[in-house]
């Protein structure tokens, strides 16, 4: 019977004054709220980064020149296409499926009076295709007879496709690229952006055409090594730096005049980029989960000692220290509970939006740990003074102003 | 029982400690009758609040014994304090001290709560205690929708509702008006009529009219008896 009379004085402790319990729930809904959400927006970043990483395949070699090789600047050597034919050979690199020459330019691109700059004109050979993952979503591909034949054809990257072409099918059409017409015969799928980069923002030509127009015979941008498998990519990656050390007289020692760069690397390299901004994010929310338990304690203490006045009207009509305890324990656990099971629920659904580009994945142990944060903060400033009044004598809790 | 209700003894209190200390009372002695109705005076800072205090077992003397039916309060811890201001006493403060955004009959029954009874008893007697100081028509409105006479009729209700062995009023008027003054003597009239020992402070002539003794106290001790 004590105990539901305790429930009782705790409910209408809460519902007595509305502003209060309300603000005190709200300083702990955004408290958990935003830790969560916080750590939801990392977590998806960091998970997007990885994805995009992921999609580009693991198996890739880019090999590009170095440039500016300091002792060395005159006698460095371009890549070549015939670099690109040595790498390839099955007998002296096994392990290398296909080595695919790439030049590339940024170009303008024009289509009945809209025009787009393609930060990326690529020029090269078909297998370059499988070796980017890049499928087609509409028409074809360029095939080996139309590098032979240098035909002008172009497959547009999705970005470039719905910029020049937003209402009509691109396939078929000619655009002006430079002032040299193209026929588009195929679009690629859209990939999505890896980082910063936007990867379906090029377009990409047989390599023949692409010298032929756009950017001449002289060295190439990228050589793009696939190898058989990823588990051959360290054996892949020794034969191709023997072939190329041998084919620019590279010796022992010396610097290299090209730079070979796995997806390994590069995802290496990302994941510490992206663990930095989990880290980054982490520390916000932690600072957030600090200012919003601070903000509870603030407003606990408040209301305890708000009511000290009543705890002791409540010691000298008869109350003992235990009831009186229950009973803001009770309240403090109402609220907290309360607050903190919506902070959960605005977390949760904040994180179904995409916020900034970034589509958050909630963290299971965060949202533990900010509802167990706050609730105890909660609990225990809330009872911690409450016990303190309740220990007074009734005249002095009477006397608090 | 048949003897005192109160009976004290050489009483001290002494506030904070060295050059600094204020001696409230300085060996005070006092006994009340049963069914007794004793009006307190003295000037300001005489000690007659912390007196009052004392009995209502709100504070502690420093030393001295208070026997309060008998029984010596030193003896007691803080649990069983709260169980003899339950029991035995009735408390009216001078400023009413309800609680706030609660009923009239929520804070009557506040005593009985904690007392233990049962619901439907609880709701009885407040009714009862509300209809002898007249306010069973105001038993839903909450202390802020009721006039100053009004709460601290509240207050006595609540103070009498668990048929304590006293009823202690610190100057239960000294908040009110003529009209409402005389409501509030007047009900403590009756209930000292029906045999409760009263006990209440005032520094007005007319309010210690209505006791059957009075006491005078100056610089924390007794210093005379007026009859």
């Amino acid at each position: 019977m004590r105990l539901l009379e305790i429930g009782v004085f705790a409910v209408r402790g809460v519902t007595a004054n509305k502003l209060r319990s309300t603000l005190t729930t709200l300083g702990i809904l955004i408290g958990v709220a935003s830790v969560i959400l916080l750590i939801a927006v990392g977590n998806g970043a960091s998970t997007a980064v990885q994805q995009s990483i992921a999609g580009l395949g693991t198996n890739i070699l880019t090999i590009s020149p170095q440039r500016g090789t300091p002792q060395s600047a005159s006698s460095a050597k371009p890549l070549t296409v015939a670099d690109a034919t040595a790498l390839a050979d099955r007998t002296e690199a096994p392990d290398v499926k296909s080595a695919s020459p790439v030049s590339s330019v940024a170009a303008t691109a024009s289509f009945q009076g809209t025009s787009y700059s393609v930060p990326q004109f690529v020029g090269t050979d078909p297998a370059y295709f499988e070796t980017t993952n890049s499928a087609v979503a509409n028409g074809n591909l360029f095939t080996a007879d139309d590098v032979l034949q240098a035909r002008k054809v172009v497959v547009l990257g999705a970005t470039v496709a719905t910029s020049l072409f937003p209402s009509t099918d691109p396939v078929g059409n000619a655009v002006l690229v430079n002032n040299i017409p193209f026929t588009v015969i195929g679009v690629l799928a859209t990939k999505g952006s890896s980082g910063l980069q936007d990867s379906d923002d090029l377009a990409v030509s047989p390599l023949t055409t692409v010298q032929n127009a756009l950017t001449g015979y002289g060295g190439l941008t990228q050589i793009v090594v696939q190898a058989t498998s990823a588990d051959s990519l360290p054996a892949a990656q020794a034969q191709a730096t023997t072939i190329l050390n041998g084919r620019h007289r590279i010796g022992a020692g010396q610097t290299a005049d090209y730079r070979m760069l796995s997806q390994e690397q590069l995802l290496t390299a990302r994941t510490a980029t992206t663990d930095t901004f989990t880290v980054l994010l982490a520390s916000v929310a932690a600072i957030s989960l600090l200012v919003g338990g601070i903000g509870i304690t603030n407003i606990m203490l408040v209301t305890v000692t708000e009511r000290i006045r009543e705890i002791g009207i409540r010691k000298a009509v008869g109350a003992p220290k235990s009831t009186i305890l229950g009973q803001f324990l009770l309240e403090a656990t109402m609220l907290s509970l309360f607050g903190g099971a919506l902070g959960v629920a605005a977390g949760v659904i904040g994180s179904q939006f995409t916020i900034a580009g970034i589509k958050p994945v909630v963290v299971p142990s965060s949202v533990l740990l900010a509802f167990a944060v706050s609730a105890l903060i909660g609990l225990f400033f809330g009872s911690y003074p409450a016990s303190r009044a309740a220990s007074l004598r009734p005249i002095e809790a009477l006397r608090h102003e | 029982m048949s003897g005192p209700v109160i009976e004290v003894r050489d009483l001290r209190k002494t506030y904070g400690s060295g050059d600094t200390a204020v001696h409230a009372l300085r060996g005070l002695n006092l006994t009340v009758g049963r069914g007794e109705y004793l009006a307190i005076m003295g000037a300001s800072g005489s000690g007659k609040s912390t007196l009052l205090n004392i009995l209502g077992c709100l504070d502690v003397p420093t030393s001295g014994s208070y026997l309060l039916d008998g029984i010596d309060t030193a003896e007691f811890d803080e649990s069983r304090l709260s169980l003899l201001r339950n029991r035995k006493i009735g408390f009216v403060f001078q400023s009413f001290n309800l609680i706030p955004r609660t009923t009239a009959l929520a804070n009557v029954e506040l005593p009985l709560v904690y007392a233990g009874v049962k619901r439907a008893e609880r709701r009885e007697r407040a009714h009862a205690a509300l209809e002898l100081v007249g306010l069973l028509d105001r038993a839903h409105h909450a202390p802020n929708e009721l006039s100053g006479g009004q709460q601290q009729r509240v207050a006595i209700a609540r103070a009498l509702v668990t048929s304590p062995a006293m009823v202690l009023a610190d100057e239960p008027t000294g908040n009110l008006d003529t009209a409402s003054s005389r409501e509030v003597l007047g009900i403590l009239d009756r209930l000292n009529a029906i045999g409760r020992t009263v006990v209440l402070i005032t520094h007005e002539d007319e309010v210690a009219e209505h006791a059957s003794r009075t006491v005078r106290v100056v610089d924390g001790q007794v210093a005379e008896v007026l009859v």
